[in-house]
């Protein structure tokens, strides 16, 4: 598989870099937690559903202690305290809480050492149910396998999660291995969940947790029926990044679009919140076995994508550190990148081999995700599906994972049924015909896509040692992923980070740091 | 001779009426479905319809490539488009021109409002490398181009108005998916109105799915759809300045 021979010693000195700028941001994450964190132990915790005015019962209990300015000490403590207490069960106390029959400020306080020992017991109960997950997961696929890499990636996006798993389910006949159902435009920047099955979304489905239920549902059924174990991915994003992935864990999602940047440069969403949030998202996909996709693609869809091909690949090293550090392996890192070059590009095809292959090659155990042409995507249909087939050979030559379809009406709507069927077909044309291509291809040594691929990784390398001197924050405020810039006080959510105590209690955090890498 | 009274469309003879289509029917497939493929296509209004592949894409869907001959023509005289009438210049015109009659920048706000969060769109127009080839408004230097980027709240979009005193706002949809579009745009002009801006600045529209026509409809200026670049934006910006220079009235008469 090596086959750019690219010098170790220059992606170790990446990785180095890239290591050290994410140690420097672990300060503010180690020293911070959010209301979205502190919501998502509630839902650790089991407690579910909404009050009266559909407000999650989650966003009540977290709301009141945030405004009291005492959850410094973590959630966890005050409501380990109160079940003390009242001897309710979570979901019972939660109830109270928002009925105004308890408020878990005015009950007396037992000792410290008390409610630690019965959260630690909790959180560990908790955390059963999400490895039964992982190890049901497991034996699914022990028992109908899995889709062949590159694996066939669909989305489904019509809005309403019944049409969404009856497309789902035709999409896996017409052999998809993976679906995704997009998100509504505008979710991830609610700072709440929605609640419950929904039927009306733009440009795609609400993210809730009984949507995830009838989808997982649908994709088992249909998994069952072509004997293949369907993979299902939504989008752990926004300001409520951590607690989808709570919801993602107790469904059984598979792959989580979970990126450590993509909200603060693409949706504006404060830095000091993202950075936190991800980290414990990651945690929790981690520990539940979830592989993660990033979203480096996005990058190339503002900037240029041979300009900008090292900002992919230095982002892709930063994102790899960041999960390190929630103790994801390797196998769980579905870096994402894209075939987005100008096809009117002189050998625009070479170049983009030549990046595939290169990220290929410096993270050899990920299953990369390889994202489609959509910059450069037309109303020309037919074209449309010429590039789409370049896209295709271009993954099974270099040998990429998570293959995310090309759709030859990607300039024009969310996919019909039909095109999403001859996407998947041609996709299986190419791959079936060009199954071994790969093991036949070398590249001379000082040819195009050799150099082409050197030229990146050591731009990449300058541009992290860069990084590294001013610091990540500082250089999102440059603007150095995407050509966007973003400032450390400004965007979404900033109100909503907070600052742990010396006694917070997150009994969660040190389980799944345990538990990420190995267990299941 | 092509009679532009009767347009018919072209396979490889004049008026032999020639459509492809392709389309699926929620059925699984079967040689009735075939037939229900052929009746639907007949009522579409083509004749000597030919069914020439038909798949089942799963247990419940079955799709369909038919070809037809097409009985009706269109005539051509017949037609009126409304497109955005404007004299096309180039990045040094409209600079110079900004330079000699407005005598200071001229502040564009752009956003991608309310849900939709695509930026492809603005991006092209805005940002300093613009697109195929064509520089962004940013790139201008007599443009004080603020690229607020996606998912801005109208009120947002408002507030950066007062902030820049901005000459234009461009707005940009691509999410039409349940006619979102049309409620983010009405809410943007209705506030425009109930602040008392709307006729201080120029207002305009792109998006895929956009045309001239329906911008106007909406209460817009303009309303550019694909194959627009920022220099035709810029065009209709610096024409549209010759009438309305509000923001320096303003001051004079404050």
């Amino acid at each position: 598989m090596k086959k750019l021979k690219l010098n170790q010693d220059v992606i170790d000195r990446g990785r180095k870099h890239a290591k050290q700028i994410v140690d420097q941001v672990h300060e503010h994450i180690d020293a911070h937690s959010t209301v979205a964190v502190e919501r998502s132990v509630l839902r650790l915790l089991g407690i579910d559903g909404v009050d009266q005015a559909g407000v999650p019962l989650v966003n009540g209990i977290v709301e009141e202690l945030h405004n009291a300015g005492v959850l410094g000490k973590g959630v966890m403590y005050w409501f380990v305290n109160g079940l003390i207490h009242t001897k309710l069960s979570s979901q019972q106390l939660a109830e109270c809480i928002i009925n105004k029959k308890i408020r878990l400020l005015d009950l007396p306080r037992v000792s410290d050492c008390e409610i630690e020992e019965a959260a630690l017991q909790l959180a560990t109960c908790s955390l059963e149910k999400i490895k039964d997950r992982r190890q049901e997961r497991e034996a699914w696929i022990a028992n109908l396998g899995k889709g062949q890499e590159p694996m066939l990636y669909v989305i489904v996006a019509t809005g309403n999660v019944y049409e969404d798993a009856i497309q789902a389910k035709a999409a896996a006949r017409q052999g998809a291995d993976i679906i995704a159902v997009i998100r509504t435009t505008g979710q991830s920047l609610l700072d709440y969940v929605p609640y419950g099955p929904t039927t009306t979304g733009f440009g795609g489905t609400y993210a809730t947790q009984a949507n995830f239920q009838i989808l997982r549902q649908a994709l088992d059924e249909v998994g069952k029926e072509v004997n293949r174990y369907i993979y299902l991915t939504n989008y752990c994003s926004g300001l409520c990044m951590p607690e989808i992935a709570v919801m993602g864990a107790l469904e059984r999602l598979d792959v989580m679009l979970n990126d450590s940047m993509y909200g603060i440069i693409f949706r504006d969403i404060n830095m000091k919140r993202t950075f936190v949030d991800q980290y414990f998202s990651r945690l929790i996909n981690g520990y539940a076995g979830i592989i993660i996709n990033t979203g480096e693609d996005n990058y190339l869809t503002t900037a240029d994508a041979i300009e900008s091909g090292h900002t992919v690949l230095a982002s892709e090293l930063i994102n790899e550190q960041f999960a390190f550090r929630c103790n994801m392996a390797s196998e769980q890192l579905g870096l994402g990148h894209a075939f987005e070059i100008d096809p009117q590009t002189p050998n625009g095809f070479m170049y983009e081999l030549a990046q595939a292959q290169l990220v290929r090659e410096v993270f050899p155990k990920s299953p990369i995700k390889y994202m489609p042409p959509t910059k450069y995507m037309t109303g020309n249909i037919f074209k449309g599906h010429v590039q789409d087939t370049l896209f295709n050979v271009c993954s099974i030559m270099t040998g990429q994972s998570l293959h995310l379809l090309g759709i030859l009406t990607e300039a024009i709507h969310t996919p019909l049924i039909h095109d999403r069927f001859l996407s998947i077909e041609s996709a299986k044309y190419v791959f079936n015909n060009l199954r071994g291509i790969a093991d036949e291809i070398y590249f001379p040594e000082g040819g195009f896509i050799h150099q082409r691929a050197q030229e990146v990784l050591e731009k990449a390398v300058s541009l992290l040692e860069e990084i590294n001197d001013v610091g990540l924050m500082r250089a999102l405020t440059l603007g150095y992923f995407a050509d966007i810039s973003r400032t450390s006080e400004g965007g979404k959510g900033l109100q909503g980070v907070i600052v742990k105590e010396y006694s917070y209690l997150n009994p969660f955090i040190p389980l799944m740091l345990k538990g990420g890498n190995s267990n299941g | 001779m092509v009679n532009v009274k009767y347009v018919k469309p072209y396979g490889d003879t004049l008026n032999d009426g020639m459509v492809q289509l392709a389309f699926t029917l929620p059925i699984p497939l079967s040689n009735a479905a075939k037939e229900a493929a052929r009746q639907l296509t007949v009522s579409m209004g083509l004749e000597e319809v030919a069914v020439a592949h038909a798949e089942g894409i799963s247990d419940t869907f079955s799709f369909f490539i038919v070809y037809g001959k097409c009985s009706h023509g269109v005539n051509l005289d017949e037609i009126s488009i409304p497109e955005v009438a404007l004299e096309v210049l180039s990045k040094k015109e409209i600079d110079d021109f900004i330079r000699t009659h407005l005598k200071r920048k001229l502040n564009v706000v752009g956003a991608c409002i309310e849900s939709d969060a695509h930026t492809v769109g603005i991006d092209a127009i805005m940002n300093i490398k613009g697109f195929n080839g064509h520089k962004g408004l940013e790139s201008y230097h007599e443009i004080n181009a603020v690229n607020m980027g996606a998912q801005v709240a109208c009120e947002e979009v408002i507030h950066k108005v007062y902030e820049i005193q901005a000459d234009a706002i461009l707005i940009s949809q691509v999410v039409t998916q349940k006619n979102i579009h049309i409620t983010n745009l009405t809410r943007l002009v209705d506030m425009l109105e109930a602040e008392g801006l709307r006729d201080k600045v120029t207002l305009v529209v792109g998006g895929p799915r956009i045309s001239h026509e329906l911008a106007k409809e909406l209460g817009y200026d303009a309303g550019f759809s694909s194959n627009t670049y920022a220099e035709h934006v810029a065009s209709f910006l610096v024409q549209e300045v010759k009438r309305k220079t509000i923001w320096d009235n303003d001051k004079e008469t404050s």
